[in-house]
């Protein structure tokens, strides 16, 4: 009813300047008329525009006097025309409460003489406060002298009076379309599709979480990595060999059996199965011979280099096991260049902490050619390390026990303002190669680096448990972004 | 990598010359040392206690922690490290350390007994006369002691070193071994003696000791020293006896190594006299103890021959990829502490004959002598080799990345014609002839009339051709445009364009919605309010082949990149659909 005459209103009228007589002229409740103003304007109907009204209302003891007469004219009326009363007796017939102001200002208005009898001092009296409380129940204005006496006494308090003006929207019609959310088969087929008017879209918020599937952000990065390894003319390694004996692990890169990383507190030896069943004699005789004391030019460790220290199996603590498997193999061939990389797992036997995991991923390339030099080092790290974003690379010596020399890469880090350590690489050591069989001139030269620490550097993420491992964040995995590695 | 704690002022001292933090950080880097820590002893102090308080650092003595390689056992003392830094700024020359010349009837003896093959059989000797401590040397050369037994001793169970006051002692010394109960004697810091079974009861609660028992705890026999009076020197590997124990006062110290590593035994000694030698009236000069075996073999240590290994100047050069003379490699060498002196080798070619020096244990091979080059030539100035590689191309490694994630929220991916009929990119989605619109001259059939400048028909078309498909469908396609193009020679470009549609028995406009987001989320776009350049927002918008009221246009960083919305029922009609359809198209080659 009170749409229909809005929308009415306003096909022949250019506004409503106050919903509020609007209501009133017309009988509705104005809380009504509120309601379908909001609603139209939701669709776009009319356009509403807040007006505000300071207004006074009456209090609950307000109420009481417009309806039952004020207190000084209850207790005026209870005091007979002629003679007196006890005050104890007219207290007796009162409210207690009326009693009491209607004694105050019965007294003041000199209606009264107040004693311990109480007798009337005029005839009549007229009943003002009860006109004046009346008359703001009924909207109408009241002058400030009254106002404030009824607001002393706390029988009218003011209120905020809220409508609106209306005018006509965008989207006015004499009759309001029928409202819809979506588009329908149904819609379609009867082809009332003309006559809907869709509900107001809230285009300011974010739709619904999208229904779908998530990769993993460090394998995103490491699908970016094998690609950029692929552009670079590297191969694969096979690595799904996480159970490696000592000998390739350690012995065969001349890392001696004393060295720190064979500790119990670095590498998780195995019980089951304990020890590796077979090993490549003539070569382990090789590499038996190059730790004790040298030959291929080296003066050896000088140490007893045992078989039992040699055969322990473990779990890999670097792919660089599966790279000395891979260049021996190549030294059982006739001689060709290669170019290999991995990316897989390997295990510390570490304490887990913001930084560290007992296991990670480890990225590995090495370049296995006749006459490479430190500088094909060089430029192949840079090479691999600008796709990666990090164009600036600078290098410290450093030790590896099967890589010489040895150096570590550093990239300066824009965002930290400093030198970063990004990667190990080296050219591995003859009294690592010319055991396998490889020929003296062939050099190989290799780098590695973790996959997690580029990956946090990458997603801003400084505690690795957050990236990997069980106690990942699913909702980061979900929220993360394409990894654009190597490819801008 | 061990690191080493050195007081700056007294390092700076030795390299008689002051640095800047940032300075010394980079000679370290450029010799392969790091320094990883600057702090003080009183910080150090109050990590350990885990004590808050700031204390006032100026007051504080600095003190630089220093990272040094693995087997650089030289570098584990301030000394070391001065030294070398010394010698690779050619401040100092490489110091030629000898033995003094004593007689062998006046050299002191060590005689070992046959019992101590079976528990620790080797003992290494050396005395180093008239040395001169100030507090921080004696420091200094307790802590090599230490070092030395936490890295290369492997905690002592390959080798321990015992210093001793040689005045408090009388050679000839012998080196016992002996059931634990006939051990007796005062121990260092304790003032009663203890019989070595004792003993190892009494140290089980110590904390710094009790790790070292384990080393001869269930051997019948325990090593020991003694000198002529049967003074105890030590039991290696735990203690020192207190008679003999060193002070700062010490003019002559005696020092016994014991070993079950015979090469790492001779290293640990080197390192202690060459470094510690220093100090000595006579610098550099070591007195040697003979070693005497039960059955008859005489050793004197220690040995401080330098090794002499020849390196083709060739491999050098060819295997760091530079080309130096001889004379430079020699120089460089130099500063690296290795002799070197160039030399003809048969073929004529130059070689270079270098004497590693008793402090260098880890040169095994020329090839360390190569990296020595490298390091003091400088890795960052050696030039580099670009391999052949080749790089992807960027848009297309962008789209297929794009491709997938969109498959993987759900949708098929479909590849149309780039082809199509002039009123399918017009008049069939409610359009003008857009005008930049390439048009085919020669068409064979209408099909071919246009190129298309949106992706919108051939996805329609795909719907309109499946309809006894299940719904609902989502299909997406991944593709180019092309737009007429002033900047382009020929007038024309390509865009690269990500189209979806959702179609089924309502418009799935929010799953559409949503797609829109997601896309801004892989591409790592924030969603932002109307206006801000920074990310990506959503307004109404009035396109004639969308629904009014439900089609929106997409700002990404502060450009229009595309529409989506529910897809005019009129369009539908035209294209043969009787299904709601919910369309995004959107310009990927702003996301680059």
């Amino acid at each position: 009813m009170a749409e229909e005459a809005i929308l009415g209103y306003l096909e022949k009228n250019e506004q409503i300047s106050d919903s509020g007589n609007f209501a009133a002229e017309r009988g509705f409740d104005h809380n009504d008329v509120v309601n379908v103003i909001k609603s139209l304007h939701g669709f776009r109907y009319i356009d509403a525009q807040d007006i505000k009204r300071e207004t006074w209302v009456l209090t609950g003891e307000g109420k009481k006097y417009a309806a039952e007469g004020s207190p000084e004219v209850q207790l005026f009326l209870a005091v007979p025309a002629e003679g007196s009363i006890s005050k104890d007796e007219l207290q007796k017939k009162l409210d207690p409460a009326v009693f009491k102001i209607g004694c105050s200002q019965a007294g003041k208005n000199k209606w009264v003489e107040m004693g311990k009898q109480v007798s009337r001092k005029v005839q009549n009296v007229e009943d003002k406060v009860k006109d004046l409380l009346l008359q703001v129940q009924n909207g109408h204005a009241l002058s400030k002298e009254e106002i404030s006496s009824l607001k002393a006494r706390k029988l009218i308090v003011p209120q905020t009076w809220k409508g609106y003006s209306v005018r006509k929207g965008p989207n006015y019609a004499p009759k309001r379309k029928k409202a819809a959310t979506d588009l329908t088969r149904e819609n379609l087929q009867k082809g009332d599709w003309k006559e809907l008017e869709f509900k107001e879209y809230n285009f300011n918020a974010k739709g619904q979480p999208a229904e779908g599937g998530h990769l993993h952000p460090l394998l995103k990065v490491r699908k970016q990595l094998k690609d950029i390894f692929l552009q670079m003319g590297f191969e694969e390694m096979p690595t799904n060999n996480f159970v490696e004996s000592s000998f390739w692990n350690f012995d065969a890169l001349f890392q001696p059996q004393q060295h720190p990383a064979r500790d119990s507190h670095d590498t998780f030896f195995l019980e089951e199965p304990s020890t590796t069943r077979e090993l490549p004699e003539d070569y382990v005789e090789r590499v038996k011979r190059v730790h004790e004391s040298g030959g291929y030019g080296s003066r050896g460790y000088g140490y007893e280099w045992k078989r039992e220290e040699a055969n322990k199996n473990l779990l890999r603590t670097h792919t660089t096991a599966v790279s000395s498997r891979m260049l021996k193999a190549l030294a059982e061939k006739p001689f060709a260049p290669k170019k290999y990389f991995s990316i897989d797992r390997v295990f510390r036997n570490e304490a887990v902490d913001r930084t560290h995991l007992a296991e990670f991923h480890q990225i590995e390339g090495l370049v296995c050619d006749r006459g490479l030099t430190l500088g094909d080092l060089i430029g192949v790290l840079h090479d691999f390390f600008s796709r990666l974003g990090m164009s600036k690379l600078r290098f410290k010596p450093a030790y590896n026990p099967y890589t010489e020399p040895s150096m570590e890469i550093f990239s300066y880090h824009e965002g930290f303002g400093k030198w970063v350590e990004v990667g190990n690489s080296g050219m591995f050591r003859p009294e690592m190669l010319l055991p396998m069989g490889l020929p003296e001139d062939v050099h190989v030269i290799a780098w590695g680096l973790s996959l997690e620490r580029p990956t946090m550097i990458l997603y801003g993420i400084d505690n690795i448990r957050d990236l990997f491992g069980h106690k990942v964040d699913l909702g980061l995995i979900k929220r993360n972004p394409i990894c654009r590695l190597g490819i801008s | 990598m061990p690191t080493v704690s050195v007081g700056r002022d007294r390092l700076f001292a030795a390299l008689g010359k002051s640095y800047t933090k940032e300075e010394f950080e980079d000679l370290c880097f450029c010799f392969g040392i790091e320094l990883d820590d600057v702090t003080t002893e009183k910080a150090i102090i109050r990590k350990e206690k885990h004590l808050d308080e700031e204390g006032d650092e100026n007051d504080e003595e600095v003190i630089y922690k220093i990272e040094v390689p693995a087997n650089r056992y030289d570098l584990l003392c301030l000394e070391g490290i001065a030294q070398a830094l010394r010698v690779f700024n050619k401040q100092q020359e490489i110091p030629k350390y000898t033995l003094s010349d004593v007689s062998k009837d006046s050299m002191l003896q060590m005689h070992v007994k046959p019992e101590t093959s079976s528990i620790r059989p080797y003992v290494f000797c050396a005395v180093l006369r008239d040395i001169s401590f100030d507090e921080a040397s004696y420091n200094s050369f307790i802590d090599l002691q230490d070092k030395l037994h936490q890295n290369i001793c492997r905690r002592r169970t390959l080798v321990a070193i015992g210093t001793h006051d040689l005045d408090t002692l009388q050679g000839p010394f012998t080196y016992e071994a002996l059931p634990p109960s006939h051990i007796n004697f005062v121990p260092l810091k304790q003032t009663r003696d203890f019989t070595a079974d004792e003993l190892m009861e009494f140290y089980k609660s110590d904390l710094k000791l009790k790790k070292y028992l384990h080393i001869i705890e269930n051997s019948p026999l325990y090593p020991v020293l003694y000198d002529q009076n049967r003074t105890v020197l030590s039991l290696p590997p735990i203690i020192n006896g207190a008679h003999s124990a060193i002070t700062l006062k010490t003019k002559n110290v005696f020092i016994e190594c014991t070993a079950t590593d015979l090469t790492k035994a001779k290293i640990v000694l080197n390192t202690m006299v060459t470094i510690f030698s220093e100090y000595c009236k006579r610098k550099y000069q070591v007195e040697p103890v003979e070693v005497v075996y039960a059955d008859g073999r005489s050793y004197v240590y220690p040995d401080l021959s330098a090794y002499n290994m020849e390196v083709s100047l060739s491999y050098i050069n060819h295997t760091i990829g530079v080309s130096l003379e001889a004379e430079e490699v020699t120089s460089l060498l130099n500063r690296m502490q290795l002799h070197a002196e160039r030399s003809a080798s048969a073929d004529n070619q130059w070689n270079i004959n270098v004497l590693v020096p008793p402090t260098r244990s880890d040169v095994l091979h020329p090839c360390d002598v190569m990296e020595d080059v490298a390091i003091a030539y400088g890795y960052n100035n050696i030039p580099k080799r670009k391999p052949a590689s080749v790089k992807p191309l960027a848009l297309n490694e962008f789209s297929d990345l794009m491709r997938l994630e969109i498959a993987m929220n759900g949708f098929t991916e479909v590849l149309t014609w780039i082809l199509c009929s002039s009123k399918e990119i017009s008049t069939m989605l409610n359009r003008q002839t857009d005008k930049s619109t390439a048009v085919v001259g020669n068409p064979r059939t209408s099909d071919f009339e246009v190129v298309r400048t949106t992706l919108m028909p051939g996805i329609l078309k795909t719907i309109g051709h499946n309809k006894d498909h299940p719904k609902p469908i989502k299909i997406y396609e991944v593709g180019d445009v092309v737009l007429l193009d002033e900047k382009k020679d020929v007038g024309a470009s390509c865009r690269r364009r990500l189209a979806a549609l959702y179609c089924g028995a309502n418009s799935g406009f929010e799953l559409i919605h949503c797609l829109v987001d997601r896309i801004m989320e892989v591409i790592g776009t924030p969603f932002v309010p109307v206006g801000d350049d920074t990310g990506y927002y959503i307004q109404r918008s009035d396109e004639p082949e969308f629904l009014l009221g439900r089609q929106a246009s997409i700002t990404h960083k502060g450009k229009h990149v595309g529409t989506f919305g529910i897809v005019h029922p009129e369009v539908l009609n035209n294209f043969d659909i009787s299904d709601p359809c919910s369309f995004m198209e959107i310009d990927i080659e702003n996301f680059l």
